[in-house]
């Protein structure tokens, strides 16, 4: 059964149930929508001890006042609404055990713009066409379609057998993320990037653009230089890809994100890389970004990169619960699922915490299956 | 296929495919089956597709395929393009009620282009109309092959609120509302299908590729009982094999 964990007081700004996204319906004219601040939403699914795709609340820049109806284990990430718990500043980037009549509130943003509140279970709304996530425009999902409001009681799912509400924080070398007013953004160039002379080429890396108050989940506005088109705006309709920089008409910026619209008909010079998408989304209105260019390889890397973060905080908080497996390859760490891709440690038998042993896998790497000798290490 | 597939890349998750330049069904078409073959192949690491007239936008998670792979994959499937049998599209019949207060512009569509109303619907409802893509709004069908006899210039004013499953045209176009939603076409019908159900899975009745053909019906009441039908699931959609 799920059991209301809180009742919102205040609503906040704009606070929406968000998860990963709702990806296989673009082809339908149906947005992603899902957390503008991925990586965020991923930490603090960790942390309360959720799976990474967990719902959670995406907050904007004035957080909401909740009361909590039962006792449970939460965790804030992404930037800093000046929450406090009981009237006490609210350790952020790492879980927090809250007690029933416990009441969480924010005096406002401090850093950054978007915050993500997990709850253990992860936050339980309806799934719609794969997904939990809010799409406003056209009131698909998320709790009722809408962002919350006062009076909302909200459940969570069950806890998966054997987990418990446990306190985590980030290993000791990580710090919570500080966002500033100023964001370089790194970009690849294209699709469209062709439809624009040299000079808006080098305007775009050369110029510093302010961030519009006109900005929202589908996209931000940026003031600044004029980028010019070699043959106006207008392209055949194509996708919208995530991070988008699309340039309109007026030739000023508009970076595409979770709302976007699946397709679009304007010309888009270049594209935020995913990794610094979260980065956008915690820009606030009148801060200022740059773009630097890099290409699909360097990109690549600093995915990795992130991946390894996510995966050692996953591995840190997972050592407590028994029958989680990793398994290494040349000393790279793969998720190892089946081809429906089901993660295929939930079809072994389980072993004894602790444990290693070497077992022959097919691994498919970059479309190439080779068999392995694979490490299958448990509870680590 | 003759012609190699262009790549754009679209950040560090995605890249277009293009297959042509210009709105035109055969190039369309090539968008549909390829975008259908990739699927049959079951590419790891494959997250999305959007078709679009001309290009395919592929979402991918480059942790578990890389660009030069999956792009030689969407090529090599590309050129095998003749020789790979997908489904064909379908015909998806939409019965639909032409003018009275379904269809307030239905007049003024005649008017303009100095028919009949009567002309009107049989021009409009005598053509199959290719779903080239879908997008705008979840459910929203970008159509093609409206007569040019039938091209009618937008309202002035667009109205405020258009109940959903109203049909309109825009210039060259017409279209289905999916939802209701403001907007300035000229509504020449209405029919009692829901097109976009956000719990249905598909949740779209039809899918870009497919062919849309409208069938008038001749009364309200005919109207009014196909949508109680309708409500009460006891309706199935009618489709026919393309070609």
């Amino acid at each position: 059964m799920n059991e209301e964990v809180f009742e919102v007081l205040e609503p906040g700004l704009l606070t929406t149930v968000q998860d990963r996204g709702r990806y296989g319906y673009q082809r339908f004219g149906v947005s992603v929508s899902g957390a503008m601040d991925v990586f965020s939403l991923r930490a603090a699914n960790i942390l309360a001890g959720n799976d990474q795709n967990s719902a959670c609340l995406e907050m904007t820049a004035a957080g909401p006042r909740l009361r909590f109806l039962r006792e449970t284990l939460i965790a804030v990430t992404g930037g800093d609404l000046g929450f406090t718990l009981d009237g006490e500043q609210l350790p952020r980037w790492c879980s927090i055990r809250v007690q029933k009549d416990s009441v969480l509130a924010s005096e406002g943003v401090q850093d950054g713009f978007r915050a993500y509140l997990a709850l253990a279970g992860g936050i339980e709304v309806p799934i719609l066409m794969g997904s939990r996530s809010t799409y406003l425009k056209s009131g698909i999902g998320g709790f009722q379609g809408r962002a919350l409001k006062a009076g909302d009681r909200l459940s969570v799912l069950p806890l998966e057998p054997g987990r418990e509400l446990r306190e985590r924080r980030l290993p000791e070398d990580l710090e919570p993320v500080h966002y500033g007013h100023h964001h370089d953004l790194r970009v690849i160039l294209g699709p469209q990037d062709s439809a624009f002379t040299g000079e808006a080429i080098a305007t775009l890396f050369d110029a510093k653009y302010s961030v519009s108050a006109t900005s929202d989940r589908v996209g931000y506005r940026l003031e600044g230089p004029v980028l010019k088109h070699k043959r106006g705006p207008d392209i055949i309709s194509d996708g919208s890809p995530l991070g988008a920089i699309q340039i309109p008409g007026d030739g000023l910026p508009i970076i595409l994100l979770a709302d976007r619209g699946s397709t679009g008909g304007y010309t888009k010079i270049a594209t935020v890389i995913s990794s610094d998408v979260g980065r956008v989304a915690q820009a606030a209105p009148g801060d200022t970004v740059a773009f630097k260019k890099v290409s699909i390889e360097d990109a690549h890397a600093v995915l990795r990169e992130e991946e390894s973060l996510l995966r050692s905080l996953d591995r840190e908080a997972a050592a407590a619960s028994a029958g989680s497996i990793s398994i290494v390859v040349d000393g790279e760490d793969y998720e190892v699922t089946d081809e429906q891709g089901k993660p295929l440690f939930e079809h072994l038998t389980p072993g004894a915490p602790h444990s290693t042993e070497t077992r022959q896998a097919k691994v498919t790497v970059g479309g190439r299956t080779q068999e392995y000798n694979v490490q299958i290490r448990r509870g680590f | 296929m003759a012609e190699k597939p262009t790549f754009l890349p679209a950040g560090d998750r995605a890249v277009v495919v293009e297959l042509g330049d210009a709105i035109k069904p055969e190039i369309n078409a090539l968008v549909r089956n390829l975008m259908l073959a990739i699927e049959n192949r079951k590419v790891p690491g494959l997250v999305d597709m959007v078709p679009t007239y001309r290009s395919l936008l592929v979402q991918y998670e480059p942790l578990k395929i890389s660009y030069e792979h999956l792009t030689a994959t969407v090529e090599e499937v590309a050129r095998g393009l003749d020789h790979i049998k997908v489904e064909s599209p379908k015909v998806v019949l939409i019965p639909m009620l032409y003018g009275g207060e379904y269809g307030p512009d239905l007049e003024f569509v005649a008017k303009h282009n100095e028919l009949t109303p009567d002309e009107v619907v049989k021009l409009h409802s005598g053509t199959d109309y290719l779903v080239y893509m879908m997008g705008f709004a979840p459910g929203f069908p970008y159509l093609g092959g409206l007569s040019k006899k039938l091209v009618t210039p937008r309202l002035q004013t667009p109205r405020v609120r258009i109940p959903a499953g109203s049909v309109g045209i825009a210039e060259a176009q017409t279209g289905v509302y999916p939802v209701a939603s403001p907007g300035g076409w000229r509504l020449i019908g209405r029919t009692p299908l829901q097109l976009f159900d956000p719990s249905r899975n598909p949740p779209a009745l039809v899918r870009a590729g497919d062919y849309i053909r409208f069938v008038p019906l001749v009364s309200e009441q005919e109207y009014l009982e196909l949508a109680q039908k309708i409500q009460k699931g006891e309706y199935t959609v009618v489709t026919e094999v393309a070609e």
